[in-house]
This record gives structure tokens, C-alpha cells and sequence, in this order.
């Protein structure tokens, strides 16, 4: 490309030939789970031990540490998924159509923790579990989107060609995110506006911030190691007929 | 350089993009008054709010404005955009965030009167998350108006 290094390029086109990319996440899979725990853990000890109590919500406020995070992968994830898309529909990768349908499952799964969190959460404080408000409802369709994604790839048998349709859908499902991230601006919602990503300053004090960007993080962590696991099987599956898969099977065998 | 036919698809897609996005636009455009969750009081006051079917009406709760006029479950309250003010009568529980200064949505419908009756309270809560010795040390600065910034 243009401005980017000789040894990211070469790192890039050696992680899209699926043998490499298998034996590069076998060893970088203890790894990321060590970072996950860590995380994690700090995490939730620094959320519900160390972050003192709202002035408003009191104590009920800490499903913030589940909540927003599991709200941004939905995010992050339905972007990554239409970035692995336009890839494997420019350069024909391999790989890059793996990416995206082992994240949809994923990011389907925040999207529900998400919008179920926010329920519970929106009971005591709002006094009603749903309204369709334009956060809430886009929010939403964009589960209807994940699940779209992971139904039309299941439905078409050549996977090649199940790539490519799902690659289109996410790529015009993609307008759905700013949709999201913005109709607290945009409209009237009951849902309040953004507290952490936002220009000037986070309204939120800094001893309830660091927990919730910890908690985001791992997040990111728990998502890489999900996504990776089921990128591995997805290659599997559809490498089976070539020779290092075939040898892999044998050197499982000689065991 | 890219290949011509690697180009033509990168360009391609940006233009699937594009149109999906052009399309989204202007069925939001269109779509503007209904996407709105609820009409602030000035909407009210200038005769833009529905007269005779339900609606909803949001806006921060006036200090000092909350009466239970019967001493009964029903209670009277003000609520304002900062611009224009209107009476809410509501009658059952409402939500525990509920208290002067804060921003509520209300269901319900105008009666003749222009007082606004609810049939369903929501608290909307703001975006602040603080400790409570934090929030008392600072003077509360006099909240957005719901409309402006929710």
C-alpha cells in the first residue's frame, strides 16, 4: 500500500494463508487468555469493590460495566465484520471471510447482553424494561442484522459464494452504526446521551471510568479469543481437502 | 497499483455503500417526527403536540413544583424545556429516580384544561456518574434542556 511498513504488509499477507494463520493463533491463544483474566478480573474487582456508589443510582449503576462494554463490541464487531467483508470482496481472501462469520456470532451475542442488560438496567431507573426509543430500536435491528448475517450464511451451501452474500449484507448493514451510536443526538430518546465518547470531557468520575475501560478491554480480549477459536474450525472445515490439514490430521493421529 | 478488476470492486463497493447510506438518510429525513421519542413542552405550548390522542411529553421536573393536591395518589408537578412550562397530573407509582430537577418522559393526553394527564411516568436519567460526596461539593449547574442535549 501507501504508507505502511514493509514488515506489516509481509506480517498481513503471511497471517491470510490459513496454515500460518493456524499455527500463529495456536501459540498466541495462551496469551490472549492471560490477558483476558487479568483484565477481567481487575476489571470486575476495580467496578463493584474499588468504584464508589452513584449519587443518583447508588449501587445499581455498576451494570454500566457489563452493559456499555457489551454495547461498543456490538459495535466495534458489526465494523469489523463489514471492514473483513469489503476484503474479501476486493482481494478474494480467504481468510478475511472467515473473520467475518466467526464474528457474527459474537457480536450477536453482545448485541443480546446489551440489550438485555439494558432492560434490567432500565426497570428501577427508567420504570420500564423497553420503549422504542431510536436508541433501543436500532440497537435491535442490529441484532436482527448479526442474525440475518449468520442465517443467509447458513443457508447457502457453497461457502465461497455464502461469503460473499453475507459480505454485501454486512457492508449495507453498516449504516445502521452510526444510526446507533448517534440517535441520542439526532432525536429525542429516553435512553441519555453519550458519557465516555464524547468531545470534550467523560461525565463520568475517574475512579468509575478506569474500571469501565478495563472491562472494555476484555472485552476486546474475550472477543479476539472467540472469534479466533471459531475462525480455526471454520478453516478446518473448509481447508479439509488440502495437505496441511492433512497433515495436521495425522501428526493428531500419531499422538 | 491496485489490479483493474480488484479497483473496479473496491469501487463498486464504495458505491453500494454510498447508496445504502444516501437511501438510509433521506428515509430518516422523512422519517424525523416520528423517530422523536417525545415533544418538549414548547412543542406543547405552540400547538404543535397532537390535541386529542395519547403522546409523550418530556421535560425536567420545576423545583419545588411537585403537590399532591388530595394528599392521595395523585401528584401535580411542572415540567420545562426552559422556554415553556406545563402541568403533568399523574395518579399511581412513580419510578425511584423521579424527584424535582430531574428529566422525566410522561404518556399521556392534554385535557381541556391544557393540563396534561398521565397515563405513565419514566424517569430519564442524565449521563453523569459521580460519587455522591463529588456531586454534593458541586454546585448542581442547572441541567440542558431535554431537547437540546438529551
Amino acid at each position: 500500500m501507501f504508507l505502511v511498513p514493509d514488515a506489516v504488509v509481509r506480517f498481513f499477507h503471511r497471517m491470510a494463508s490459513p496454515p500460518h494463520f493456524y499455527a500463529f493463533t495456536e501459540k498466541l491463544m495462551p496469551w490472549l487468555v492471560v490477558v483476558f483474566v487479568l483484565l477481567v478480573s481487575s476489571g470486575l474487582y476495580g467496578g463493584l469493590y474499588l468504584a464508589p456508589t452513584d449519587y443518583q443510582q447508588g449501587d445499581s449503576y455498576r451494570i454500566i460495566y457489563i452493559h456499555v462494554p457489551a454495547a461498543w463490541m456490538s459495535l466495534f464487531i458489526y465494523v469489523v465484520m463489514a471492514i473483513a467483508g469489503a476484503i474479501g470482496l476486493i482481494w478474494r481472501i480467504k481468510l478475511a471471510e472467515v473473520v467475518l462469520i466467526s464474528s457474527a456470532s459474537v457480536g450477536a451475542s453482545f448485541t443480546f447482553i446489551a440489550l438485555v442488560t439494558g432492560s434490567l438496567w432500565g426497570k428501577p431507573m427508567w420504570g420500564t424494561w423497553w420503549v422504542w426509543d431510536a436508541r433501543l430500536t436500532s440497537e435491535l435491528i442490529l441484532l436482527f442484522l448479526y442474525l440475518g448475517v449468520i442465517g443467509l450464511y447458513g443457508a447457502i451451501d457453497d461457502k465461497r459464494v455464502a461469503s460473499k452474500a453475507v459480505a454485501i449484507l454486512a457492508l449495507v448493514g453498516v449504516v445502521n452504526i452510526p444510526i446507533i451510536h448517534y440517535s441520542v443526538e439526532w432525536w429525542n430518546t429516553l435512553h441519555q446521551g453519550p458519557t465516555v465518547t464524547k468531545m470534550d470531557k467523560p461525565s463520568i468520575h475517574v475512579t468509575m471510568l478506569v474500571p469501565l475501560l478495563l472491562m472494555a478491554l476484555a472485552f476486546k480480549a474475550y472477543y479476539l479469543i472467540a472469534m479466533i477459536q471459531r475462525a480455526r474450525v471454520e478453516l478446518l472445515q473448509r481447508e479439509r481437502n488440502s495437505q496441511w490439514v492433512k497433515n495436521k490430521a495425522v501428526e493428531v493421529d500419531g499422538l | 497499483m491496485m489490479k483493474p478488476a480488484r479497483k473496479q470492486r473496491l469501487i463498486l463497493i464504495g458505491l453500494m455503500v454510498l447508496g445504502a447510506g444516501l437511501a438510509t438518510a433521506f428515509a430518516l429525513k422523512s422519517f424525523n417526527d416520528n423517530l422523536m421519542y417525545f415533544f418538549p413542552p414548547s412543542d406543547v405550548v405552540a400547538g404543535k403536540a397532537p390535541k386529542d390522542s395519547l403522546f409523550r411529553l418530556g421535560g425536567m421536573v420545576i423545583k419545588g413544583s411537585v403537590e399532591r393536591p388530595d394528599k392521595g395518589m395523585m401528584v401535580r408537578f411542572k415540567l420545562t424545556d426552559f422556554k415553556d412550562e406545563v402541568t403533568v397530573e399523574y395518579t399511581g407509582i412513580l419510578p425511584d429516580l423521579f424527584r424535582e430537577g430531574q428529566g422525566i418522559v410522561a404518556h399521556g393526553r392534554l385535557n381541556p384544561q391544557g393540563v396534561f394527564i398521565a397515563e405513565e411516568v419514566l424517569a430519564k436519567h442524565d449521563e453523569n456518574y459521580m460519587p455522591p460526596e463529588v456531586a454534593g461539593s458541586l454546585k448542581k449547574p442547572a441541567m440542558p434542556a431535554p431537547d437540546s442535549k438529551p
